[in-house]
């Protein structure tokens, strides 16, 4: 039976720590440029995120003129196309991605939502953001050295990243690419150890962890495997480092380089990619499980019914969490490892698919005989169903060893992991954005842009990578400046290519629209008042909105989960979490 | 209810894609109609999934949708339900695992009878080697590579002395003979890729990978890269040639071996008069 409280955890459990109000910042510079209220740190997290984000799109942008319409534009050269490519997928994943779900919606919702006043070390919670700050410097910076950034793929393999083959090789484009995800890797672990100790140790009373909102869980896990998989990638940074400036060959063996014989020896090319897929899945569910948690409440608050299989829900993240760390090898079916390895992974990464599909079934479960609200919360609920669906079936073509190889390296695999990392991820951040804006700023956003905004997002993002799909099967591999016309070809691409581009043009130009709407309705929005979704978490019941910093006058006592909606006999469709409301009625379940 | 209509016409739209768009995998040439099998029950199974989700999503979105004095079933959860799909599911995912690593378990198993080849990758061309008369490839390394050893022969390895080596980027094969690829790389990665064969793996500095597969029909078929190897990526293209026995009889007298070609290379050079 889950946890949803009864009448004998009416009786809260004495308060284990004091209740401390954190000191309030009097200076200027103190609450709003070195400040360290997780809810405002949140947002120069995540206004950070997008600003670099917006990087990341022009450059998807470039890359997909070049691939759409081949030869038309002069200035993208085959060095600067690798520059796109490689600097659009480190933005996405890394200083994106990782840190709006973390460091944005993290910090935001953590203290919120356990009923905390804040972080538990405000302090460092505020060096991440800074630390954050300079890596994304840094990486900016990389654009304006000789040479320019990195061209070298998001995985940057060696031994081509550190070699003159490959643009900033040679020159200092890798050189601040490490150094960035050094700084970034360091930021995020301080960040990171607050979320994991905020949850463990800062709930208020009665909020046990089997009454947490699955956003927390989702967030919570994803921060424990990023506090675990990131120093494999720190290690792996720092040593790569190595080989490019003092010489040293741990990643690089014998080489003869464009006729001349390099000082390296001894070193694995392979022992990199171990060392990155380490990280790499896990990073993978490190950005999907704060976005199943928070889709998970998205779907509840808006379809008025509690999630469906709570407790299920909850093994599945920390299942999916804990299996990732044992399928990292699926990235290397064709590496040249021992092929053995692949029954192993193979297995694995199939075994992983079914917690999985269980997250997506509760969901639609959920929406089954539900009160169905088409918010667009909810609209972008449905289209990250639709697109999570859709590249998570993909990946079992990927994951099974070899139906992998013939797709293995081509535009299925990019077509695969944006439908299911990229596209499926971004719906829940936007119908997050829409969820929380109200309690960020008091007001609504524009719901007539947002309809443009979730229509042309949803029908345009499918365009672009459903079609992918095919140019892969077809045969043409990734990461290609231009394919050309190879006898292969059962069909020209040609066309594909250039409807695939003229999505992709709109689909980021609605996102224009999108960041209008949210300066427009900072003073035009509809006021919203504290609870305008009439939601049951936490976050909903401060006494004010925005809530100040401290968040709560009295810390909220919890006495019951987070998805009583709809309850028989209450006299509205939701119970807050903190409402003592109890049912009179026989019925065991209420 | 837009997005009930809208989410009917995904999956409809979908599979009509998929079933008549002409953009599909190149004819095979190879013995590995097994993955083709293996992929087109893949693309059943989760395509059966994809169109049962969405569908019943579109569903319970039109039938659940908010009406004035409607309220929400309450229900927190249903333990028979969830176990029953848990099952079918692993169920689903077997049927692919399985056959999966069977035809895997052939994909990393070379025949005895399959000749070898070498198939040699550097920045940004492909070259070939086969072993001479001796039957035997000799030992090579990055170590050895200079002007007249492009592939890095041991020069001490007397098995390395009849190997035949083919530069140029096209190379013969003999068809229906079954072929291990021994895969080598002296700078950075590269992938030996060819559409019609399926099979693909890295070639990795420093160290020799293969895959194997029996060429299954005649014709000319391009060689790409598919692993990043820096900015002329895109542009390292080669051809292997499948042809009948007699006529690759005929292309590998013509080939050159290592002595050959070093003799060859020795006599073009500028002639040095003195050390300095």
């Amino acid at each position: 039976m889950v946890d949803r409280g009864s009448d004998e955890q009416m009786q809260l459990p004495p308060r284990e720590v004091a209740d401390v109000m954190p000191p309030h910042a009097h200076s200027w510079i103190g609450k709003y440029v070195f400040s360290q209220d997780a809810k405002y740190i949140a947002i120069q997290y995540s206004g950070t995120a997008v600003a670099i984000g917006l990087v990341a799109l022009v450059m998807s942008w470039l890359m997909r003129l070049q691939l759409g319409f081949p030869g038309t534009f002069d200035f993208i050269t085959p060095e600067a196309y690798y520059q796109f490519v490689t600097m659009h997928g480190m933005i996405m994943v890394i200083y994106l991605l990782t840190a709006i779900f973390l460091g944005g919606f993290g910090n935001y919702l953590i203290p919120l939502m356990v009923g905390a006043r804040d972080m538990v070390f405000p302090f460092v919670n505020m060096l991440s953001y800074w630390i954050y700050l300079l890596a994304v410097l840094v990486l900016v910076a990389s654009f304006f050295v000789p040479g320019g950034p990195t061209g070298a793929g998001w995985t940057l393999y060696p031994p081509q990243a550190i070699l003159s083959g490959t643009p900033g090789g040679a020159q200092s484009g890798i050189i601040l690419m490490l150094l960035s995800l050094i700084l970034f890797i360091i930021g995020f672990t301080m960040g990171g150890l607050n979320y994991a100790v905020t949850v463990l140790q800062a709930r208020t009373r009665g909020m046990t962890m089997m009454r947490l909102p699955l956003t927390v869980w989702g967030i919570f896990t994803a921060t424990v495997m990023a506090l675990l998989a990131f120093p494999a990638l720190f290690v792996a940074c720092v040593m790569m480092l190595f080989d490019r400036l003092l010489g040293t060959s741990f990643f690089m063996p014998t080489l003869v380089e464009l006729g001349e014989k390099l000082s390296y020896g001894g070193g694995s090319p392979i022992a990199f990619q171990h060392l990155f897929w380490f990280f790499g899945h896990p990073e993978v569910y490190i950005v999907a499980l704060p976005a199943f948690g928070i889709v998970s409440d998205l779907i509840a608050v808006h379809a008025r019914k509690n999630v469906f299989g709570y407790r299920m829900m909850v093994w599945a993240i920390v299942i999916i969490g804990a299996l990732s760390f044992i399928v990292w090898a699926h990235h290397m079916y064709v590496s040249g490892m021992h092929p053995w390895f692949g029954f192993f992974f193979a297995t694995t990464t199939l075994i992983i698919a079914i917690p999985t599909a269980i997250k997506v079934y509760n969901w639609v479960l959920t929406l089954w005989k539900g009160d169905i609200h088409l918010t667009i919360p909810m609209l972008f609920a449905l289209g990250f169903i639709v697109t999570f669906v859709n590249g998570g079936l993909t990946g079992l073509f990927l994951g099974n060893v070899v139906v992998d190889v013939p797709l293995s390296d081509t535009m299925f695999v990019v077509a695969h992991f944006h439908m299911v990392m990229g596209v499926a991820p971004i719906m829940v951040i936007f119908g997050a954005i829409y969820h929380w804006y109200p309690k960020m700023t008091g007001r609504m956003l524009n719901e007539a842009m947002g309809h443009i905004h979730f229509w042309v997002t949803f029908i345009g993002a499918y365009a672009v990578f459903f079609p992918m799909h095919y140019v892969g099967l077809v045969g043409v591999p990734r990461r290609y400046f231009e394919i050309g016309e190879p006898d292969f070809l059962t069909a020209p691409v040609d066309g594909l290519n250039a409807f695939i581009s003229s999505a992709a043009l709109i689909v980021g130009a609605v996102q224009v629209l999108f960041l209008f709407n949210i300066f427009w309705s900072l003073r035009h929005g509809r006021a919203s008042g504290g609870n305008p979704w009439r939601a049951t978490s936490l976050e909903w019941q401060t006494p004010e909105t925005p809530p100040r910093h401290g968040n709560w006058e009295e810390l909220p006592n919890v006495y019951r989960w987070a998805y009583d909606y709809s309850v028989p006999g209450a006299p509205e469709d939701y119970i807050a979490q903190n409402d003592p409301w109890v049912s009179n009625s026989e019925d065991t379940r209420l | 209810m837009l997005i009930a209509i809208v989410l009917v016409l995904i999956v409809a739209g979908s599979v009509a894609f998929h079933l008549y768009s002409p953009w599909w995998w190149t004819p095979i040439a190879s013995n590995w109609d097994y993955i083709d099998n293996t992929l087109v029950i893949t693309f059943w199974i989760t395509g059966a999934v994809f169109a049962a989700v969405i569908l019943f999503m579109a569903y319970c979105v039109g039938k659940y949708r908010h009406r004035p004095g409607h309220r929400a079933e309450f229900d927190p959860e249903n333990k028979k339900l969830e176990w029953w799909l848990t099952g079918v599911t692993a169920v689903g995912v077997a049927a692919m695992l399985v056959p999966g690593l069977f035809v895997w378990h052939q994909f990393v198993t070379v025949p005895d009878e399959a000749t070898e080849l070498e198939v040699f990758g550097q920045q940004w061309s492909w070259a070939y080697r086969l072993p001479g008369e001796d039957g035997v490839l000799g030992t090579a390394d990055a170590e050895w590579v200079d002007g007249e050893n492009p592939l890095g022969i041991n020069p001490h390895d007397r098995f390395g002395k009849d190997d035949i080596i083919v530069e140029g980027g096209e190379v013969y094969l003999p068809v229906d003979q079954p072929v291990k690829l021994l895969l080598r790389s002296i700078d950075v990665l590269h992938n030996f890729y060819v559409p019609e064969f399926r099979a693909k793996m890295d070639m990795v500095p420093g160290m020799v990978t293969y895959i194997w597969f029996t060429p299954t029909r005649t014709g000319a078929f391009e060689v790409l890269c598919a692993e990043y190897c820096g900015t002329a990526h895109p542009f390292m293209r080669g051809y292997v040639t499948v042809v009948e026995q007699e006529e690759y009889q005929e292309w590998l007298q013509e080939q050159l071996t290592f002595e050959e070609y070093a003799g060859n290379a020795r006599a073009s050079a500028p002639v040095q008069l003195a050390e300095n």
